[in-house]
């Protein structure tokens, strides 16, 4: 009986430990890690597609004749910059700074907004001439893997306008920051993602 | 100015009256059947007031037991329309030959075989192993629930919302004609203008979301909410294989939804990645749908392995023999999956070194599938084997899963496979191990668990009658398609012209029917257990002498499954509290925090599925108000954060102590 007891005494310790854990959602965050090597899946079988049918240009334009790097520059510069102001945020969610906190959103998000405004610019320019994504597997390919990641950045964008109107009404409650941690996950993941976007499409592509 | 014409086609897109297949008599007789017994249904819930009780117990559920339960049930459903299919082709192709042309088009008989094994792998076969891993795991591992249990009921309403969207192109337009994998450029816009491929990829990504959700869910589940002391090899084998088996599904879905996607964008915007022209490449559809389609196969099989594993152990009264080399034969599987796919076209004309490769991969997976099935062998190697029905399955499963294991390992070998490729030998071969080893591990499962899940077992006289006719009726009806297979009949015919083959296929289609006995024997193996349950009612809560967690529960378990998270100190951990002499705690209940149930994945799943029906048929405002509209329900539900309650110490007193006393285990 004395045994049963003590059991049962365990059990209770552990009881508390599970239910403290379950409170504070402790595995919201790997499963958001889990869904987002999934996304990464996404992408590489979509970057495999670019490799072996990027480079069938059909008569149409080749990937020097469309692509301009100085603006790819410039959107690949905001989106590192919305990474490193996305990161000043969440050290605000840190130190429990709503106002700051709201601030440094809000610059990533103008960030955001030009990297896909200047996103689409680029595939407006280059439909009107000619070179639109069913023109050849190319362009087929390159508007669907880079249009994929502007998707997923204008889907981050929406995110985080919801988690500012959040913050705003509830303020750093344990829920809105591990919502916050996740976004801020997305966000740098796009970043990664983009590295490979700028590399292999467009780097490379003008070597080809 | 806006004339009717054009008013029409922004309203309807391309769907008119034609549509609707009032020509095609044994269509209009199906349809007759199906609205009769869908009213009857409909009318009976309405009159027996039932609506309210399945919104808030069952639709809108969270307890991942319940979505195991609805998950199990559709597959269910879906099985009787994969087989009617099946009886249709076996019919067909029966009576096919020389002057007679069958019963069936060939317009029609290409949407069957389509059909077919669209719903047989995604609506049946992906519905009951996701039912069982969901009712099991969390039970096995001693958790509350899933991780996350709301996701886990949209999961399962995506997959009912893809279910819904095959089923409305048999009444609305045409499924596809293509074949289950879709190849281009057949079922590219130029060679399928129709609705029929856009059907299949709509289904297939709103079920597909679902899937991959439900995958992420199930590896969170199992990797942060294990009780104390269950470590990863104290993990029972079931859950290792639902590990596994949601590793694959992670990193295999997304492939599936980047093919599908890629192939609606070439069919919609008219794009060229699987094009003819314009540098489209065919191939890269097929190596890309099979670099998912083969870890497809094994998120399939390893859940079943799990359950022959669970059933041997048990009704053998051991100890599971070889645990560990179980474990790490599962995860070579698992890696393995992964590196086989080419061996799905070898006639394509990759080369004799890249098919060298493809085929020695493929061959050594036989080598951890066999060690598996050594390890059941010295299992029941003197045990006191008990012959209920799990374990009838689980033999049935080891004799004829070797037949198609070995049948497996021969198309394996590239030479023979030039011989056998696309034969009705292919056909017969995966029959042998889906059938042989998802089927009969789901019918093993359903029968060792339905008595957690409701508290009472199966009939054993008509689960007998079903399992008999199942088996009986696989060999006759597939062992002709190997013979017929090795003469070099292809498959997807509907028509034959040498008589002399027709003795085979009449001898497979009385197979079918045996198989549709049997399917009938189960049906009524549910019945007569449901009007019999008080004969049949445990109220032990461990009817086989379980050795794992889910059986030191009460049948059904309560919501929150375990009043006191458990301790695991054994491998076996429920065979080793019993052996310790455990007694249920009968006070110290603490408040136990609950999620509150939410009708949110339903609604998102049904908006879904209208988009997916919007987008097959054109009509261009709805698609676009259903996407508005989830991503505004979407975000909605992020603003409500009461999504939690706590059940008070006395309520879970309450439960516990009316549940108690009777239990098995109580000294």
């Amino acid at each position: 009986m004395a045994v049963a007891l003590e059991r049962i005494e365990f059990e209770h310790v552990h009881e508390h430990i599970q239910e403290h854990a379950d409170e504070e959602g402790g595995s919201t965050l790997l499963g958001f890690w889990i869904y987002l090597m999934s996304d990464c899946l996404l992408f590489a079988a979509l970057f495999a597609t670019f490799a072996v049918v990027g480079g069938n240009y059909a008569g149409g334009p080749s990937a020097r004749q469309v692509l301009e790097l100085p603006t790819v520059e410039f959107n690949t510069a905001m989106l590192l910059l919305s990474s490193l102001t996305c990161g000043l945020a969440m050290l605000e969610v840190e130190r429990g700074r709503v106002a700051a906190m709201q601030a440094w959103l809000a610059v990533t998000a103008l960030f955001g907004l030009t990297f896909v405004g200047v996103e689409i610019q680029e595939f407006a320019h280059m439909v009107r001439e000619g070179a639109g994504p069913d023109r050849s597997a190319f362009l087929s390919c390159f508007f669907t893997l880079v249009g994929t990641h502007g998707l997923h950045v204008s889907v981050g964008l929406i995110w985080m306008t919801t988690l500012m109107a959040q913050v705003g009404r509830r303020g750093l409650i344990p829920a809105n920051t591990r919502r916050l941690a996740c976004f801020s996950l997305f966000w740098h993941f796009l970043d990664v993602i983009w590295i490979g976007v700028f590399t292999f499409v467009y780097l490379m592509g003008m070597l080809r | 100015m806006i004339d009717g014409v054009s008013l029409y086609k922004f309203l309807f897109g391309r769907l008119t009256w034609a549509a609707f297949p009032i020509h095609e008599p044994i269509l209009v007789g199906t349809f007759l059947v199906v609205v009769t017994g869908g009213v009857a249904v409909l009318g009976a819930l309405t009159y027996f007031r039932l609506w309210g009780y399945l919104w808030r117990e069952w639709f809108t559920t969270i307890d991942h037991k319940r979505i195991g339960v609805m998950y199990t049930v559709l597959g269910i459903v879906m099985l009787l329309r994969g087989f009617a299919d099946a009886m249709m082709m076996r019919g067909q192709q029966a009576i096919a030959f020389g002057a007679s042309q069958g019963y069936l088009p060939a317009h029609h008989y290409d949407q069957i075989f389509t059909a077919h094994g669209v719903i047989m792998i995604f609506f049946v076969a992906m519905p009951l192993i996701t039912g069982l891993m969901n009712f099991v795991m969390p039970l096995q591992i001693g958790a509350r629930d899933v991780a996350f249990p709301y996701l886990n009921n949209f999961s399962f309403w995506m997959t009912v919302g893809g279910a819904m969207l095959v089923m409305v192109s048999l009444f609305v337009g045409d499924f596809a004609r293509t074949g289950w994998l879709a190849y281009p450029p057949l079922s590219g816009i130029q060679y399928s203008p129709d609705t029929g491929v856009d059907y299949y990829i709509w289904a297939l990504q709103v079920a597909g979301i679902g899937t991959l959700l439900s995958g992420v869910n199930m590896v969170t589940t199992v990797l942060k909410l294990r009780a104390p002391g269950m470590t990863l090899m104290r993990m029972p084998v079931f859950t290792w294989t639902t590990l596994c088996t949601n590793v694959l599904i992670v990193a295999s879905f997304p492939v599936l939804t980047v093919v599908l996607a890629l192939l609606a964008l070439d069919r919609y915007l008219g794009m060229h990645f699987f094009t003819n022209d314009f540098g489209g490449n065919a191939m890269m559809y097929v190596n890309l749908i099979w670099i998912w389609g083969h870890p497809e196969v094994y998120i399939l099989i390893l859940p079943a392995f799990g359950v022959f594993s669970e059933v041997t152990a048990t009704f053998s009264g051991k100890r599971l023999f070889g645990y560990s080399s179980m474990v790490y034969a599962t995860v070579c599987i698992t890696v393995l999956a992964y590196l086989v796919w080419l061996h799905h076209f070898f006639t394509m004309g990759s080369g004799a070194s890249v098919n060298a490769f493809f085929g020695i991969t493929t061959m050594i997976i036989s080598i951890p599938t066999g060690a598996k099935m050594f390890n059941w062998l010295f299992t029941l190697y003197r045990g006191r084997i008990r012959f209920e029905l799990p374990m009838l399955w689980t033999i049935a499963f080891m004799l004829t899963f070797v037949i198609g294991g070995m049948s497996g390992v021969l198309l394996a070998v590239p030479p023979a496979d030039f011989v056998l490729h696309n034969s009705l030998f292919l056909v017969a071969h995966f029959h042998n191990v889906i059938i042989g080893g998802v089927v009969f591990g789901m019918f093993a499962g359903i029968n060792y668990w339905f008595p957690k899940a409701f508290g009472f077992r199966l009939d054993p006289f008509w689960g007998r009658v079903s399992f008999w006719f199942w088996v009986s009726g696989f060999y006759v009806a597939f062992m002709p398609l190997y013979v017929l297979g090795l003469m070099g009949v292809t498959r997807r015919l509907r028509h034959f012209d040498d008589p002399s083959l027709q003795i085979w296929f009449v001898i497979a289609a009385l197979g079918a029917a045996l198989i549709f006995v049997g399917i009938l024997a189960f049906l009524m193996q549910l019945f007569v257990s449901i009007r019999d349950r008080e004969r049949l009612r445990d109220a032990t809560g461990d009817p086989w002498g379980g050795r794992t967690l889910e059986w030191s529960t009460p049948s059904p378990p309560p919501e929150y499954n375990f009043a006191f998270t458990p301790v695991i100190r054994d491998r076996d951990a429920w065979w080793e509290m019993k052996k310790r002499g455990y007694r249920r705690p009968l006070e110290g209940f603490k408040p136990i925090h609950m999620p509150r149930n939410t009708g949110t994945g339903v609604i998102l799943a049904a908006l879904s599925t209208i988009l997916g029906f919007a987008m097959v048929w054109y009509i261009w405002w709805l698609a676009a108000t259903c996407f508005l509209a989830l991503f505004v329900v979407a975000i909605g539900h992020t603003f409500n954060y009461q999504r939690s309650f706590h059940l008070s110490a006395d309520e879970v007193a309450r439960i516990e102590r009316a549940r108690t006393p009777t239990l098995a285990a109580e000294g």
